[in-house]
């Protein structure tokens, strides 16, 4: 069986959930080979758990350095894995960064870039869901070797433990002129709650929220869901909400299992980036908001009364379990 | 210092989008087609640096012939020129070849020493062409970024992403990608629209930026969609008034949903 190359996403610590999905869609196009890039030390922390989670060989691609440098590390390290192992395919979350190195990948192997795939079938084939949820679409790739960007949370990450044989691969020296050099880092302020592309569960306030301090009822709500808070362009722009958490056409898509609308109208924009949520919850006074006509549970009525008495009915229900 | 912003064109997603045709590609007859917005930052970011530290602005897309009115907003808004790449063959490249096509345009105007372009479009939603330029021009790639400076030959940008913010810094030339947050767009003024029908606009082809291709070997794709599915549009489920028992028969519907 070929290699099917994947990128590791992980902290230094811990291996990102998103990776476990990859390596799961990855053994049906052939045998998972984890690429882990970072400082040295890093593959030997995550190898337990990428061969628990399918990974016959870990490229350790490692330098003291690698952290300095936006991107071009993983680019290098899969350029230089796909030489080495000739894959099937090479996998990436299609998140920021990672759809950025896949790009770059693809452009430097001159070869078919497959974005934001939600399903990969053993021919090589994705399913991508476009133009905000309007249409699916099955594409494949015609020369070369398929990059594949996959959407988080579209794969259920599956256990099959391995034995894993780690490989060294040199990095090229990182050139100063050409890679952009990160001086400063701070950390997603999101805390402990999901990330939003990530999350199972989405809650977002609109401008029915009515302003910055009015986001706690939706903050609470998603805190005993155990999900991400999001926001809707309007909320973004009345400056109720930072601009990472916007969820529609200009800022995230987002697919959870569960996405609650609160004082969301529901502008095309924001429906572009929430429809092929599993099941969709609205709660708006306006019975015209063009979001009650798509979701599966609409509330007319104050979100300020019905978000609060949701958050104690599921707070109650989680602590008589 | 040449500056190049890179545009696109694309339909206004408030009004919805049709794929067409055997090849599944957009359907421009019945779009509503218009400069993409997060490009429009670009070209702000690329003038108000024309302003603060003397620059050339050329302003280059690739697209139909109605591209070209793309080309003109930003020459409306201040920029110098523009390069137009128009060919037939391009119709449905793939963003690889969207990538290469924009680098050898950009090699084309000497002297660069900012590459500009907004770090997603609408449409598309690929949010890598910039970072596949910059690697292709073996530029340092600041992506994503939301607040820029160019001092002493050096460019700094704050880059917000869901993983959190990062200060990047490279030496010139570089490229960046900006963010909606960078900046509000000016609007063109009547004398700059007027002044921008005077503007030189060079249409290119594939042959001029690749003169060593043979036409029927330069691959525009890559890849081919083998299915396209319109999905069926969501019907509305259950509707409830509150009369003050919405939260407990939400949480029912949750339950019984298995989503609690």
């Amino acid at each position: 069986m070929p290699d099917v190359l994947v990128l590791v996403d992980h902290d230094g610590e811990h291996v990102h959930k998103t990776t476990y999905e990859l390596l799961t869609a990855a053994r049906r196009l052939g045998e998972p080979a984890a690429v882990v890039v970072g400082t040295p030390g890093t593959a030997a922390r995550l190898e337990a758990s990428l061969a628990r989670h399918g990974a016959r060989s870990v490229y350790a691609a490692e330098s003291a350095e690698v952290d300095e440098f936006l991107g071009t590390p993983a680019v290098d390290a899969l350029e230089r894995a796909a030489g080495e192992a000739s894959p099937a395919a090479v996998l990436v979350s299609a998140t920021t960064d990672g759809k950025e190195v896949a790009g770059r990948l693809a452009a430097r192997l001159d070869t078919g870039l497959l974005i934001d795939a939600v399903d990969v079938d053993s021919s090589r084939v994705v399913t991508q869901v476009v133009f905000g949820g309007s249409y699916t679409v099955r594409s494949q790739v015609t020369h070369g070797m398929p990059v594949i960007t996959l959407r988080p949370g579209s794969f259920e990450a599956e256990e099959c433990p391995v034995r894993a044989e780690v490989k060294e691969l040199a990095l090229p020296p990182a050139a100063p002129t050409s890679c952009a050099r990160v001086t400063a880092r701070r950390g997603a302020i999101a805390g402990d709650r999901p990330e939003l592309t990530e999350a199972a569960v989405v809650v977002s306030g609109g401008r029915g929220v009515g302003g910055a301090e009015g986001f706690s009822v939706v903050e609470d709500l998603a805190d005993a869901l155990g999900g991400a808070v999001g926001a809707s362009r309007a909320a973004v722009d009345a400056g109720y909400y930072p601009h990472q958490y916007q969820v529609g056409q200009t800022g995230k898509s987002v697919s959870p299992q569960l996405y609650i609308a609160l004082g969301i109208s529901g502008a095309i924009q924001h429906l572009a980036g929430m429809q092929t949520s599993r099941t969709i919850v609205a709660v708006n006074k306006d019975p015209e908001a063009p979001i009650l006509d798509l979701a599966d549970y609409g509330v007319v009525g104050d979100l300020f009364a019905v978000a609060p008495e949701l958050t104690r009915q599921v707070a109650a229900r989680r602590a008589a379990d | 210092m040449n500056i190049v912003v890179l545009v696109k064109q694309v339909p206004d997603t408030s009004a919805e989008r049709t794929l067409a045709g055997a090849d599944h590609t957009l359907d421009r007859e019945s779009a509503d087609l218009v400069l993409d917005e997060i490009d429009e930052r670009a070209a702000e970011e690329a003038l108000t640096l024309k302003e603060a530290v003397g620059a050339e602005v050329t302003v280059v897309s690739m697209g139909p012939d109605t591209a070209l009115d793309a080309i003109r907003k930003v020459l409306a808004m201040g920029a110098d020129r523009g390069i137009h790449i128009c060919d037939d063959r391009l119709r449905g490249a793939d963003v690889v070849t969207t990538a290469r096509v924009l680098a050898a345009a950009v090699r084309t105007v000497g002297d660069v020493g900012l590459v500009l372009a907004g770090n997603a479009t609408t449409d598309g939603q690929a949010s890598a062409v910039p970072a596949m330029v910059a690697d292709l021009l073996g530029l340092p790639q600041l992506t994503h970024a939301r607040e820029l400076n160019v001092d002493a030959g050096r460019v700094r940008a704050e880059r917000e992403t869901e993983q959190g913010e990062t200060t990047l810094d490279a030496p010139l030339p570089a490229l960046v990608s900006v963010t909606e947050k960078i900046n509000e767009p000016r609007y063109p003024s009547f004398k700059g629209i007027m002044a921008a029908k005077k503007k030189p606009v060079e249409t290119v082809c594939l042959d001029e930026l690749f003169p060593d291709t043979d036409g029927t070997g330069f691959l525009t794709t890559r890849t081919r969609v083998v299915e396209a599915v319109p999905r069926p549009a969501r019907a509305a489920g259950t509707r409830v008034t509150d009369d003050g028992s919405a939260g407990r028969q939400l949480v029912e519907f949750l339950i019984a949903q298995k989503l609690v």
